[in-house]
Formats: C-alpha cells, structure tokens, sequence
C-alpha cells in the first residue's frame, strides 16, 4: 500500500508553545485513519498545517504517487490537488439550498472566466441527486442550509466534499452534537468512503472511534504518542496516563 | 437580439421596460414637448439614474460579495474628472479659436494651448497644462481612461487589501481612507485638476454648443438610462451566473469556498473591478448633468450615503439597490432643496435642511431594525402575505 500522504519531522510554534513538536506519520491509500489526543494535543493545528492555512517553521509534507511537497501551496493549490477538509463546526453555505451548496463544489471549473459562462451538464445534475442520496437529504434540496438541523449540517458538509471528490478527506469532529443513530449512520458512511479514498477523522469520542474499527494515531503535546488499533493503543501505558486514565 | 432578450429573465425585462417607458414620459413632459418639468429636473432624474447604477455597482461587492467598500465615490468621481478634463479642454478650446478668429493672423498650435492653460488654471494661478492633461484633446482614449484608470486603481487597491486577508470593519476603513486620501490629494492645487475649484461648466458639450440645455438634458437622460439598463442586465448576468453563487458563497463564509480549492482572493477581486468600472462610469454621466465636479465629492460622506441607500432598499437584491437610491437620494434632494418652508413647533423651528439627515438617520434605524432584508423585502413579504389568503 503506497503512501498517500507522507508528514516528515513538522514542528510549529506560536508565541513559543510547541502546538506541533517534531510530528511524523503517513497515510495510505484508501486508508481508514481515527486521530485522537486530548485537548491542545495539536489535532486542529496538524489539519490547519496539512490544508496549507499553517506553515510549519521546520519539516514537510509529501503528497501522492509524485511526492509533491505541499509547503509551499497556497490553501488553494492543496484543495485542487485533491485534499478536502471538514471543519470542526459545521461550515456550508447558509444562505444557500442544499443542491446549490452541492452544486457549487463540484469538480469543474475553478478558474473565474469559466465559472462567469459555467453551464452545469447533465451528469453533473445526476452526480449532486447521488450525492444528496447518499447524505439522505435528496428529499430537501430545495431547502436553505441555514434552516438544517445541526445533523444534517454535518452530513451536507461531507457531501459537499464529496461532491468535490478529494483523495484525501480530513474530517474534524463530525461526530460533535449528533444523536447515537445519526453516529452509526455518519460511522457507516465514513467507513463506506474510505474504500475509494483515505480518510482521516480527527475525533474525541472513543465509542465512535470503535465504530470505525479502524487504525488509531494518539497525539500529545503535539507528537504522536502511540499507533495501532484502538485496543492495541488503549493497552498501552503511555496513553492511559494521559488521555484515558483522566 | 432576439437571442438576447430570450436568455433574459421577467424581471429583466420587467425593468427594462419600465425605465424605458420611465424616460419616454420624461421626454414627452419635458421642455421640448409640452413643458410641463423643468430643464433642471430632468436633469435631476437622469443624475438620479446614474446614483442607481452606482447603487447596483456598491450592491454587487458589498449584498453579493460581503465586500463592505465605503470608497465608492471615489471611483464615480474619478469616472466624473476623467470625462470633465476631456469637456472642459475641448469647450475652452472652442471659444479660444472662437476669440481667436477676429484677429487677422490665424493662431498657432502653441497659442491655442499657450490661451488654455491660462484659461482653465489662471484660477489656481497656473498657466501651464499639466501633463496629465496630455490625452485631454481625444475623447476616445479618455473614454478608455474612464474603464481603466478606476479599474487599475480597484486592481492595485483590492491586490493589496485581499491579498493580506484584510475582511470586513477593517477593509470599510481601508476603503474609506482610500476615497479620503484621493480627496485631499485632489484638494490640492498642483494635483493638476484645478483643486477645491474642481472642474466646471461640464453642461457645455463640445461640438453640441448652438444646442439648447433642454435638448442636452434629454439626451443624457436617454443615456443614463441605457447605462442603467445595461448595468442591470450585466449584474444579473453576473449574480445569476456559478460566478454569482460563488461570491454569496465567498459572502457567508470564505474559508469554505477557500478549501472547495477555489482563489477566493481572485474572485473578490474580479468582482471589486468590476463594480469599481461601473461606478466610474455612471460617475463619467452624472456629472455632465451636474455641472460640476469638485474634491468635496469623494468625502467620505457620500460614499456612507450610498451604503445607507443600498441598505434601505435592500442588498443582496439588484432591484432593491436601484429601488433604495432613487427613493432616498430623490426624497432628500426635495427636503434640502429648500422648497418646503420651515415648521414652526411653537418651542422648535424645523428647518427641513438640518432636520432631514436626522428623519434620514431613524429611517435607516427603523429598517435595520425592522426589516433587514430593506424595503424591497419588506413588499416582497407584504405580497407573499396577500396572496397567501
């Protein structure tokens, strides 16, 4: 299994707190990834890094089978290369329908004189009705996104990135304010996508990390602590002392 | 054509066909018919039009793009020096060569430009024409200039703004500081643009002077209204287009649009060109019709004012941008016209001219407060009400 993401050694301090110390891992290819740390673990800050909106003061950051080094790159250029972000608090377009929310982030045109004369085709049409499917909210699209419930936010939130199509989904808490069913569903859905694409949800609650079955990197003080399955890292020592045994 | 007002939608059209219908009762009112408005308000309806296309043009970056800009004056002024320089050049060398003509020897080059520079900056106690004067005998490249010069000055100004993630309060400031820096700097006698004196006697077109103002005024009012109508239709082309849902997106929350992979600082920009161009050019129409243009145009109050129109009709709609400008800036040129007499409370004297900026200010409160969404929400609402029972 290649490596889909690689960071090497990034350190990044504000104000001289170490948020990130000298942190590596990689991701694999259609990789099912939980992140888990305490609070100021640096879980926000490695997503803000990864995404280009923090450049870290040392290290770097290997991206796909070229091994392009995403430093440099503006939010932007990281986006177009194919990394998708949720954030923490839901964040759609609250003025806009659902289906304009899906529309809008599509993988056409990015350029701004092709999104001036951007025509939707058909496929495009039948794409956003899949999505909207998938995310159960095919039967709203004409609702405004400011009028979901917290929920359904969420969800609108990942469809969007997947309308996008990304190869690489980091995904921030999305388990935050949900109900125990809309968990397993949005678990189920998450698991469903990691089979075309990596995934990487950074997340606080251990029942839904175990829903995920999946492999588990724990952060402190801004390195990783321990990695493997949730049952190998809750054994181990290091990470009882700081995380579970609080 | 036919093509064209097929791709149009009702309301377009809707609005089309009224200001067309709007500027042909003018003209059948006016002088040249049966007389029975002014010279003077027509010309206060056609400078009216073009306060609307400024509207449509602030309601683009600030109710579309959440770009509150408090400078757009700045632009509509320079639209207005830009065709003023080009007027007031080629009318003062019309009567020069006029003076010029009774004397037995025909005049050289260098004594026609020798009699202009004297005759436009003796006031600032100047003789010399200013080399930004240079491209003042060709109308052609000044109407270029109208298009480029504010374009560039948006570019360079949005570039610098956008680029360090200025937003919101602070880029309004921005904004304002800009139109205010370009007003003193105008102030000044040696900016080459005759200072606080500004350029005058606009009304005079070159080439039409045997013309009467009644004839001049129709004229650019027709003008005025195609450039609203054309204005309109290139904002809806705009708004309605993935572009337009675009900046709304950019509106209510950049960073999503950001880590979607689209440049958001490109589109603020484009955007910001834009409506800067638009307004440089309903100011290069408005201020023929006005006579003059003078530094005291680009305080920062009248940008305020403008903000203050679009927020009382209602950003984030085209029409109730237009509908805001010609409601408010028509209602307070009739209250400091000085027409209405004073009222006498017995304990207080109102003198309209002082009081309407306070009736102006609680009006702006009340549909804050009140109805948000401005007057063109507040009737789409009184509608949907009405037809629901």
């Amino acid at each position: 299994m290649s490596d889909i993401l690689e960071v090497r050694g990034i350190s990044v301090s504000f104000d001289g707190f170490k948020a990130i110390n000298n942190l590596s891992f990689s991701i694999g290819q259609n990789e099912l990834r939980a992140i888990i740390g305490p609070n100021g673990a640096g879980k926000t800050t490695l997503m803000d890094i990864i995404t280009g909106k923090t450049k870290p003061d040392i290290g770097d950051i290997r991206w796909g089978k070229n091994n392009i080094s995403l430093i440099k790159k503006s939010e932007t250029q990281i986006a177009q290369l194919g990394v998708g972000r949720k954030f923490q608090k839901p964040t759609v377009l609250e003025y806009q329908t659902v289906e304009e929310n899906l529309m809008i982030s599509l993988k056409n045109s990015r350029g701004f004189i092709q999104t001036l004369i951007y025509k939707y085709t058909e496929e495009e049409f039948t794409r956003v009705n899949e999505v909207a499917k998938l995310i159960k909210l095919n039967k709203i699209l004409n609702k405004i996104a400011g009028e979901l419930s917290h929920g359904q936010k969420q969800w609108l939130e990942i469809g969007m990135l997947l309308a996008q199509d990304p190869s690489l989904l980091l995904v921030d808490e999305p388990a935050a304010g949900m109900t125990n069913s809309e968990r397993t569903n949005t678990a189920t859905l998450l698991k469903e996508l990691s089979k075309t694409r990596s995934v990487v949800v950074v997340e606080h609650d251990m029942d839904f990390i175990r829903q995920l079955n999946c492999k588990v990197t724990v952060l402190h003080e801004g390195s990783v602590l321990a990695e493997g399955n949730l049952d190998h890292v809750s054994k181990d020592n290091k990470v009882i002392e700081v995380y579970l045994g609080r | 054509m036919l093509k064209l007002i097929k791709t149009m939608d009702f309301k377009t059209i809707c609005f089309c066909l009224f200001f067309i219908l709007f500027s042909l009762i003018i003209t059948l009112l006016s002088d040249l018919i049966f007389g029975s408005i002014s010279t003077n308000f027509v010309k206060v309806l056609g400078k009216t039009l073009m306060l609307c296309l400024a509207a449509i043009a602030l309601d683009l970056v600030w109710g579309y793009c959440g770009i509150l800009s408090l400078g757009h004056f700045a632009f509509f002024a320079l639209g207005g020096y830009l065709i003023g320089m080009w007027l007031m050049y080629e009318r003062t060398k019309e009567i020069i060569i006029q003076a010029f003509a009774e004397q037995l020897l025909p005049p050289t080059p260098s004594e026609i430009k020798e009699a202009i520079g004297i005759q436009i900056f003796g006031v600032v106690g100047g003789s010399e024409i200013p080399s930004i004067w240079i491209f003042a005998d060709y109308l052609f490249i000044h109407l270029f200039l109208i298009i480029f010069i504010p374009g560039l000055l948006a570019l360079i100004f949005g570039w610098l703004a956008f680029r360090s993630r200025v937003t919101g309060v602070y880029l309004s400031i921005l904004t304002q500081a800009m139109t205010l820096a370009l007003s003193l700097y105008l102030l000044q006698n040696d900016s080459g643009l005759r200072g606080n004196n500004g350029l005058s006697g606009l009304q005079n077109i070159p080439g039409f002077t045997s013309f009467p103002q009644s004839i001049i005024s129709i004229l650019f009012l027709w003008a005025s209204t195609l450039a609203l109508i054309l204005g309109f239709i290139i904002a809806t082309f705009i708004t309605k287009s993935k572009l337009g849902k675009l900046i709304q997106g950019i509106r209510d929350d950049e960073d999503r649009i950001r880590f979607l992979g689209y440049n958001v600082e490109t589109y603020k920009l484009f955007v910001f060109v834009i409506s800067a161009i638009m307004a440089a050019i309903a100011g290069a129409l408005y201020y023929p019709q006005a006579g003059i243009v003078n530094p005291s145009e680009l305080a920062p109050i009248a940008s305020i004012y403008l903000a203050v129109w679009v927020s009382i009709g209602g950003r984030g709609k085209l029409i109730g941008a237009v509908i805001g400008a010609a409601f408010v800036s028509l209602i307070s040129s009739f209250f400091t016209s000085g027409q209405i007499p004073d009222l006498n409370l017995g304990f207080i004297i109102i003198s309209w001219v002082d009081w309407w900026l306070i009736i102006l200010g609680l009006s702006f409160v009340i549909v804050t407060l009140f109805t948000p969404g401005g007057l063109i929400s507040a009737f789409e609402n009184i509608y949907k009400r009405s037809f629901e029972r």
